[in-house]
């Protein structure tokens, strides 16, 4: 089952590789991962996309709880919440094509960030099902190229 | 007070009560040594190569509980301690590593001598740290001796970089340590212990099996009265001999792989196991699906990864092993229950006892050739079980756990987790510099001693008086025995024939050198290195042809059991 986990870091040097390295040390699986500062600058935020079963997640979970710069792990299984994605796609525009491009940025409420003659970069944010959708819409008109950021997600307020 | 990084590091570590160091010189830590020339209150002594530092820092860690202490220089210097810092991992032993670095604005460069250690390190140390300014380096010893000695130990590594111990800065050690990311749960949960122990009064078959964390925690008094209250048998692993009295009525001895037959009878036919501070190796569960199978388990430990990693825990009690078993006494002690309790389980007992009896430890003599088994009954015979004994890994490993009787906590050094070769010498001689009073004994094989044979010269140097018993069946024991059982007796690489002579090679380094070569000779050639001064090597000649019993086969359940 995949599991999207919040983790709370010490904002210092070598962090990422403590993160990265359990996982890969211990034959976990990263899906997606997303890091930034917080409102705290000594504090960041890492959001981990990963899966396994319950056993192997409980170790996950406890495993990120014992390394000394992590503050704080929320598993978001199971808790109310809103996550998001943000991809870049550039994907071929040429003829009627152009219009094709132009129909599903609206139905799909993104923007066109960079236009060429015979290409167009779209920048859409969604949750993981309307990435895909688009993602699938835009493949016959030819992706040359998707760059995805990786999960974030928050808890809804309360 | 304005001081050098290198001034400050020598301070600190006088001023958090180091009385030694273990350590060899470089490039990168020449201003630390010109530091320690100029100082009384911290000893360090020079071994011959950095592993030998980190298991003699471990080893006087084992011994006496105090964190131990090892400095080394940059690039091979601390790659070189890579073995000690993982095996120290493992077993959970408090260690600290401190390594040179090169000068700051060199890292990365590939300049001479330069390893990226810490990055290096990382997986096989429970912190470190790369210093990267002479004023932080004072609370960063300070956090590097907290974090190897509380929660569950383990070994950490401070690296520092030349410049940084050069420059100057004011020495500021804080009093406390605060790391928000890092608070070890020393009590136990009161409702899960309740129910742990309500759990273990309703059944009839329990075993405790008690792991390292016992030793740890200086528990043992504490194990003793539980189990005394309750007359529950005892198992120890291999990390927790000596946590239980091997010679109480309630010891079954060590379980798993080479355990007793008592022991692996008793976990495969319990209805309740407490386990504490043990962690269900793979070489204690055997085949995971098969451990025991009608058992409920209560899992003390105080690394919660420990618990629900290897098998299914009914009740699970995050904490300190001595702070929940000191809440377990209070709950039965002296109460009706418990007496109901020990008359419920007496046919347990009574079943137990007959697996004891018709299957002891054993082996067979055979004529001119000198067990093994019985050099090690013999070192046990002579100590009278008081010894300090450090082991080599492999076959005299086991029978080191097997045949002697470990009455004490921190008598029995021994790289369980790792299986490090080459480990007991110079754990002995840290033990020896922990404990000056003690008899300490390396039980080892002419394989893994050879794999740090040059500590000798530290030992001579510093005229620490580690024995050394070398049980020389000049092969690879342990693999010769997979070798023989499971592929054909086909003997690859196995065969050391008896090469160096080391009664020679130990006065080369100015020891002495003792040798058996037939069984009579045994327990008077023993007698007279042990009562010799300073450090003695004694070369037995064993039967190479001998085998370590019980064996459980790797991937078998524990019931399933080659015996002698």
């Amino acid at each position: 089952m995949r599991h999207t986990i919040s983790v709370l870091v010490e904002n210092e040097f070598g962090v990422l590789s403590r993160v990265s390295g359990l996982f890969s040390g211990r034959g976990f699986n990263i899906e997606s991962l997303c890091v930034a500062e917080t409102m705290e600058p000594q504090v960041s935020r890492m959001t981990i996309v990963t899966s396994g079963n319950d056993q192997i997640v409980e170790q996950i979970l406890k495993q990120l709880n014992k390394l000394v710069p992590v503050l704080k792990v929320i598993d978001f299984t199971g808790v109310d919440t809103v996550d998001r994605e943000l991809v870049l796609v550039k994907v071929n525009a040429e003829g009627d094509g152009k219009q094709e491009v132009l129909r599903l940025v609206d139905i799909f409420r993104a923007r066109i960030v960079d236009v060429a003659p015979r290409c167009y970069t779209i920048e859409m944010t969604g949750g993981e099902g309307k990435v895909m959708a688009f993602l699938q819409m835009l493949r016959p008109l030819g992706i040359r190229e998707v760059v995805r950021t990786g999960k974030i997600a928050i808890s809804r307020g309360m | 007070m304005q001081m050098t990084g290198a001034e400050i590091f020598v301070k600190a570590l006088a001023d958090l009560g180091v009385d030694v160091v273990f350590g060899y010189p470089g490039g990168s830590t020449i201003h630390i040594y010109d530091a320690l020339f100029k100082n009384v209150k911290v000893r360090h002594m020079l071994c011959r190569h950095e592993q030998g530092a980190v298991h003699m820092a471990d080893g006087y860690a084992r011994a006496s509980g105090r964190t131990g202490v090892c400095l080394v220089t940059s690039g091979p210097g601390a790659t070189n301690t890579v073995t000690g810092l993982a095996t120290a991992y493992m077993d959970s032993i408090p260690i600290v590593v401190f390594s040179g670095q090169v000068p700051t604005l060199m890292i990365g460069n590939d300049a001479f001598q330069e390893a990226d250690i810490v990055g290096i390190s990382r997986p096989c140390t429970k912190h470190n740290y790369l210093v990267k300014e002479t004023k932080d380096l004072a609370r960063i010893i300070k956090e590097a001796f907290y974090i190897a000695s509380t929660g569950r130990p383990g070994p950490v590594l401070v690296d520092m970089p030349k410049d940084v111990l050069a420059a100057s800065a004011r020495y500021d050690l804080p009093k406390e340590v605060s790391l928000r990311g890092y608070r070890p749960t020393y009590e136990g949960h009161q409702r899960q212990v309740e129910s742990a122990v309500r759990l273990l009064l309703s059944k009839e078959r329990p075993v405790v099996y008690a792991g390292g964390g016992v030793i740890l925690s200086n528990a043992s008094g504490e194990l003793a009265e539980l189990s005394r209250s309750l007359s529950l048998p005892v198992t120890t692993t291999l990390m927790g001999m000596g946590a239980f009295p091997g010679s109480d009525p309630l010891s079954l001895g060590m379980l798993g792989m080479h355990g007793t037959y008592v022991a692996n009878m008793a976990i495969s036919h319990s209805d309740v196991i407490l386990a504490v501070g043990a962690r269900f190796d793979d070489r204690v569960t055997g085949k995971i699906s098969e451990f025991a199978p009608h058992a409920k388990i209560i899992h003390i430990d105080i690394d919660p990864t420990s618990i629900q990693k290897n098998v299914r825990v009914d009740i699970p009690i995050v904490g300190d092993v001595k702070d929940v078993l000191q809440k377990m006494i209070k709950l039965v002690k002296g109460k009706k229950e418990a007496t109901a309790f020990q008359g419920k389980t007496a046919a347990w007992r009574g079943q137990i006892a007959s697996w004891a009896k018709t299957h002891p430890l054993t082996y067979k003599p055979s004529k001119g050739k000198i067990k093994p088994q019985y050099v090690v009954e013999q070192i046990h015979k002579l100590t009278k079980g008081k010894a300090i004994i450090a082991t080599e890994v492999g076959q005299n490993q086991m029978w080191a756990a097997q045949f002697y009787s470990y009455e004490q906590p921190r008598t029995f050094l021994s790289s369980g987790g790792l299986g490090t070769m080459g480990y007991g010498l110079p754990a002995a001689i840290g033990a020896q510099v922990a404990m000056p009073g003690s008899l300490v004994v390396d039980i080892a094989g002419d394989g893994s001693i050879q794999m740090n044979i040059q500590e000798l010269a530290t030992a001579v140097q510093y005229r620490i008086p580690v024995k050394v018993v070398i049980l020389n069946n000049g092969t690879l024991g342990m693999v010769r025995q997979w070798q023989e059982l499971f592929f054909d007796g086909n003997y690859s690489q196995t065969c050391l024939p008896r090469i160096p002579d080391f009664v020679k090679l130990a006065e080369a380094y100015g020891a002495k050198g003792f040798r058996a070569t037939k069984q009579e000779e045994v327990p008077e050639v023993l007698r007279k290195g042990f009562a010799a001064d300073g450090p003695v090597l004694i070369d037995v000649f064993t039967d190479p042809g001998e085998m370590v019993y019980p064996m459980v086969p790797a991937g078998a359940g524990l019931t399933e059991m080659l015996l002698v």
